[in-house]
């Protein structure tokens, strides 16, 4: 995309973005001042005294500030010139390259979120939540000036992750806000901010005319981002020439990255499947009657943490790893690394079978004699897979009946077999992909069960 | 001011209106009466009937409670989500006029609609159109669970949810392959080649042995799930044409079909949820 440009004419490309999105970020902190101004409700964090007067140092004013920085900052940034651009320093974004990978990536958003859940009440604080905000925003507006990152962010079809992540963030904040809000009330014996002021108005006029303001400032919008940024129209279609890397569009990269851990039959077409028969499954699965209509946390923690575990970090951080960090061979690359397509990564995963035969037992894995009749050869196969097999079947035929007797006991009472079944396999499915990635990333494991003769490997 | 000779001049128009703003000599014309069949409602019982008597507010029940509509309960998700899906349509027939859905033709055509033609923003329009449209039916899906708005009485309506936001998929899915350059194509390509290794159904996926008649495989490259997916061993002329009509006219009558069972079940399940 900035290939053939000098260091020059890339920097003017992006200094022509930053400069505005420094505007918007300083009206961002500007129209947030003036309205915890006019509203009263303005925090005074502490006073200056000077002499008689007092004058009271209160976030608006913080914020005001920092809209001023913005302000300074959006020139600097417009002016093109690599000396005066903000950006992050070359020694930050050699730490991030070197120290991201795959496993620190999935466990670092896990452990992430984790945190954010943990301490909510904290991190829902709306002076709290706009801080971050702006710290993510002006992480993105720092990391642009770096080729590398802007390559990737930049490209037409992943502005709209970019667009995901943000309003992900965003929502998140408001429904984790409002769950905790109404988790309080309840604690305290109070009906949730939803059953609040709750008497019946008419569609006309407060619905018909939200929805038009919508229609109006939604096409706005359509027209304004069709203007700023051209569709992508790439070279025509040719089938000798293989682009590296290969993507799928990315709201599927999440299903490609999968494919690192399982074979396509699994990523590609059973998991897929069994999202959609899981979501489908969720309101015949989940028996709690609580939380129905409001938001809350604490009355439904279980499908809650099982929900998000499932849509924010198996759903989005695979397709932001897909689509942002994987690139030529599927290799990993940092956010501010050159994709370089040799960039050799070694690749000596081993089967279990072949630990089981070879390490453990020391002999030769089992082959059948050539020219064997197909039951022979299929014994053989199975003998050689055994192990695998057998924990296999044990991970989805023995382990949900463990399930009920013990931790899920009431739930089993609760729900009944077939229901309970249902989930636990379910979830078991949904586990098998985290427990796959720490095989591969502690014991190299590739196939838990590898019968290469029958497209079968798992 | 020239006056004609039938003596009925501007002034004299002009005078008929003054005792009445433009708006309302529209509002009581007979074509606008018989377009409207309700005058301009600003008293509440003609708030009520309006709902009532207009085909398009008739989707919406005459009254709500307030925090049922409320931006920070609902995010106004579902409801962008179909005005996306409605300018998706517009601006899709709108392409349709200058696209045709050949390997010869339908890369030169894309590129003229974005070098010839005035205006030429319908094409980006779609395009982001339908990215949002993934991302808000994501966020609507999102809300609807958070608010724990699945559960009874709406568990079905949640289902059909399900399969609208497959089907948005499915429908940016087979849109994508339609410029025909090199982004496309092999986008499509990977895509599709998952269906490779269906089991049973794929010819590279397990079990697929089972299928056989007299140790001749039933299931090859020219008879499994991605052959019926691409029309072809290979994404080609066949693919194109087969993306394209499921694009155009297969997928989005089945989103009309569910939009109209998902929005007729809003109402029937009792509304925007709330607590009960």
């Amino acid at each position: 995309m900035t290939h053939g440009l000098t260091e020059a004419q890339f920097l003017n490309t992006v200094a022509s973005f930053l400069g505005p999105y420094y505007i918007v970020l300083a009206l961002m902190n500007g129209i947030a001042a003036l309205y915890l101004w006019r509203s009263g409700t303005a925090k005074t964090w502490f006073s200056i005294r000077a002499g008689e007067q007092t004058f009271p140092f209160t976030s608006a004013i913080v914020w005001l500030l920092l809209a001023f920085v913005f302000i300074v900052m959006s020139p600097l940034a417009w002016s093109g010139h690599g000396a005066w651009m903000p950006s992050m320093p070359e020694w930050l974004r050699e730490f991030v390259n070197r120290s991201t990978g795959p496993v620190v990536y999935s466990v670092g958003t896990v452990v992430l979120l984790s945190i954010l859940f943990v301490f909510r009440r904290f991190f829902v604080n709306p002076t709290v939540a706009w801080v971050i905000w702006n710290l993510m925003l002006l992480f993105l507006g720092l990391s642009m000036t770096d080729r590398d990152f802007y390559e990737i962010v930049a490209k037409p079809d992943n502005v709209p992750i970019v667009m995901l992540v943000l309003l992900l963030a965003y929502f998140t904040w408001l429904a984790t806000y409002r769950a905790v809000i109404n988790d309080d009330r309840i604690a305290r014996g109070e009906a949730p901010l939803e059953a609040l002021d709750n008497e019946k108005i008419l569609v006309w006029p407060d619905l018909v005319y939200t929805e038009l303001i919508c229609m109006i400032a939604l096409t706005a919008f359509l027209i304004f981002w069709a203007i700023a940024l051209p569709a992508p129209l790439e070279e025509p279609a040719s089938s000798v020439k293989t682009p590296n890397p290969s993507k799928a569009p990315w709201y599927f990269l999440g299903l490609q990255e999968m494919l690192v851990y399982f074979d396509p039959w699994m990523a590609g077409v059973v998991l897929p499947s069994l999202i959609v028969v899981g979501l489908m499954a969720i309101p015949y699965i989940d028996f709690n009657k609580a939380g129905n209509g409001y938001y809350t946390i604490n009355q439904r923690k279980f499908a809650y943490i099982i929900f998000q575990f499932g849509f924010l970090v198996m759903w989005i951080t695979l397709i932001v790893l897909g689509t942002l960090l994987r690139g030529p061979n599927w290799n990993f690359f940092g956010p501010y690394e050159y994709w370089d397509a040799h960039k050799v990564e070694a690749l000596d995963n081993v089967n279990l079978s072949q630990i089981f035969w070879e390490r453990w037992l020391d002999r030769p894995m089992p082959t059948a004699p050539s020219g064997s009749p197909f039951a022979v050869q299929a014994g053989y196969i199975l003998l050689r897979e055994s192990l695998g097999i057998i924990l296999t079947l044990g991970y989805f035929i023995a382990l949900p009946p463990l399930m009920a007797l013990t931790v899920f006991r009431k739930y089993y009472q609760r729900m009944g077999l077939i229901r309970f079944m249902l989930m636990a396999n379910l979830m078991l499915f949904m586990a098998s992909l985290p427990i796959k990635m720490v095989l591969r990333w502690v014991f190299n494991l590739k196939y838990i069960i590898a019968i290469p003769e029958w497209f079968l490997n798992f | 001011m020239m006056s004609p000779r039938w003596g009925l001049g501007w002034r004299d128009f002009n005078s008929q209106l003054a005792d009445m703003p433009l708006s309302d000599t529209i509002r009581e014309s007979q074509i606008w009466k018989s377009i409207f069949r309700h005058p301009m409602p600003v008293d509440r019982r003609n708030r009520i009937v309006v709902m009532l008597t207009n085909f398009f507010l008739h989707l919406h029940p005459v009254s709500i409670k307030k925090q049922g509509i409320a931006l920070s309960y609902t995010w106004c998700m579902g409801g962008v989500t179909f005005f996306l899906f409605l300018v998706e349509t517009v601006t899709g027939v709108l392409l349709m006029f200058y696209y045709r859905p050949t390997v010869e033709w339908a890369y030169t055509d894309i590129q003229a609609l974005r070098d010839v033609t005035s205006l030429g923003l319908l094409r980006e329009i779609h395009r982001w159109g339908a990215h949002a449209m993934v991302i808000t039916v994501w966020l609507h899906m999102y809300r609807v669970f958070l608010t724990g708005s699945y559960k009874p009485p709406r568990e079905f309506n949640w289902v059909v949810g399900v399969i609208l936001l497959l089907l948005t998929l499915l429908l940016s899915f087979t849109g994508y392959l339609l410029p025909w350059d090199q982004l496309a194509v092999w986008a499509i390509t990977v895509g599709s080649n998952m269906a490779r290794a269906t089991p049973v159904l794929g010819h590279e996926g397990p079990l697929q042995q089972l299928l056989s008649v007299g140790g001749v495989d039933m299931i090859t490259n020219a008879s499994d799930a991605r052959f019926a997916l691409l029309g072809a061993r290979e994404v080609g002329e066949e693919t194109l044409n087969r993306f394209y009509i499921l694009h155009c006219i297969a997928i989005p009558l089945g989103v009309a079909l569910l939009l109209a069972i998902h929005f007729w079940r809003v109402r029937k399940d009792g509304g925007i949820s709330g607590p009960l």
